[in-house]
């Protein structure tokens, strides 16, 4: 985001120090926030891995009156919803961080970003919708 | 100016010649580079992989007739194939993460370690998704 006056042009060279300039949470202004959460949710989903994979295995080859039956189950459904919650936000960071790499249009790099969140949160809200369904026998 | 004397002479405003970074084919390439960005090619597989999840969850939560078409998808061989890079995939990138988490806490910098621990999720990751595939036909998967 560069919408910070602070860090000059080519003409009007900055007059901020370097450590001015990353003060205020660095050029993000979020700080290291994005990275805390990146490691969180990683550490969370290898958590979860084995107990999600065991659920996959439970219903392979099985009928949707049994997947429906077993993904209803309160402690495969709060497993799934925390996988999910977990992977969707870590999605999100980890394809904002590629997207700040590699999209140095400005106009660009925002619209990406904004589709990345639509991405993430229709994943997660999706996913989350399905197993809520499913859980209340609806 | 925070705190900045007055009298002080302000900072040099001509740019400094410092060393630039070389481009990246000019270094010679070593497996951590190279696994370094297959981490990062994985992730946005898996990014898109998730559409699988949910279209998986969804058609569960939507009737016999929507887990049939995904049923009918996964055990075609095009089917098989994406599900089978999708596990190697998420495989290979939490083992490439806990690497990561390993070199977050401080260790593993020296370069035998370095090498290890990438040779180690590289064939962890292709270990543990053949070791999935086995169980999973083992448990009915090939149904």
């Amino acid at each position: 985001m560069s919408f910070d006056e602070s860090h000059g042009s080519p003409k009007r060279p900055s007059m901020r120090t370097p450590l001015g300039r990353v003060r205020n949470l660095g050029a993000a202004h979020s700080g290291t926030s994005d990275f805390w959460r990146q490691r969180i949710t990683g550490v969370a989903m290898t958590l979860l891995m084995i107990p999600a994979l065991v659920i996959i295995m439970m219903l392979l080859g099985r009928n949707q009156v049994y997947a429906a039956q077993t993904l209803s189950s309160i402690p495969v459904a709060v497993i799934l919803l925390l996988f999910i919650f977990a992977s969707a936000w870590h999605m999100k960071i980890g394809m904002q961080v590629v997207i700040e790499d590699y999209v140095h249009n400005e106009k660009l790099k925002l619209t990406a970003i904004m589709l990345n969140n639509f991405f993430s949160v229709a994943v997660a809200l999706a996913s989350t919708y399905a197993i809520l369904k499913l859980s209340s026998g609806v | 100016m925070l705190g900045r004397n007055k009298h002080q002479k302000p900072p040099m405003t001509a740019r400094i010649e410092r060393p630039l970074s070389p481009h990246i084919q000019t270094y010679r390439w070593t497996l951590t580079m190279a696994l370094s960005i297959v981490h990062r090619a994985t992730g946005i597989a898996l990014y898109v992989g998730t559409l699988l999840l949910v279209w998986w969850l969804v058609a569960a939560a939507s009737g016999p007739a929507a887990y049939a078409h995904v049923q009918a998808f996964s055990s075609s061989i095009i089917g098989r194939l994406i599900v089978f890079g999708y596990t190697w995939a998420l495989m290979h990138h939490m083992l490439s993460g806990i690497r990561h988490f390993v070199w977050d806490l401080g260790y593993g910098f020296k370069a035998n370690e370095r090498e290890a621990l990438t040779w180690g999720a590289l064939i962890g990751g292709i270990a543990l998704t053949v070791l999935i595939w086995i169980i999973a036909y083992a448990n009915g998967g090939g149904r």
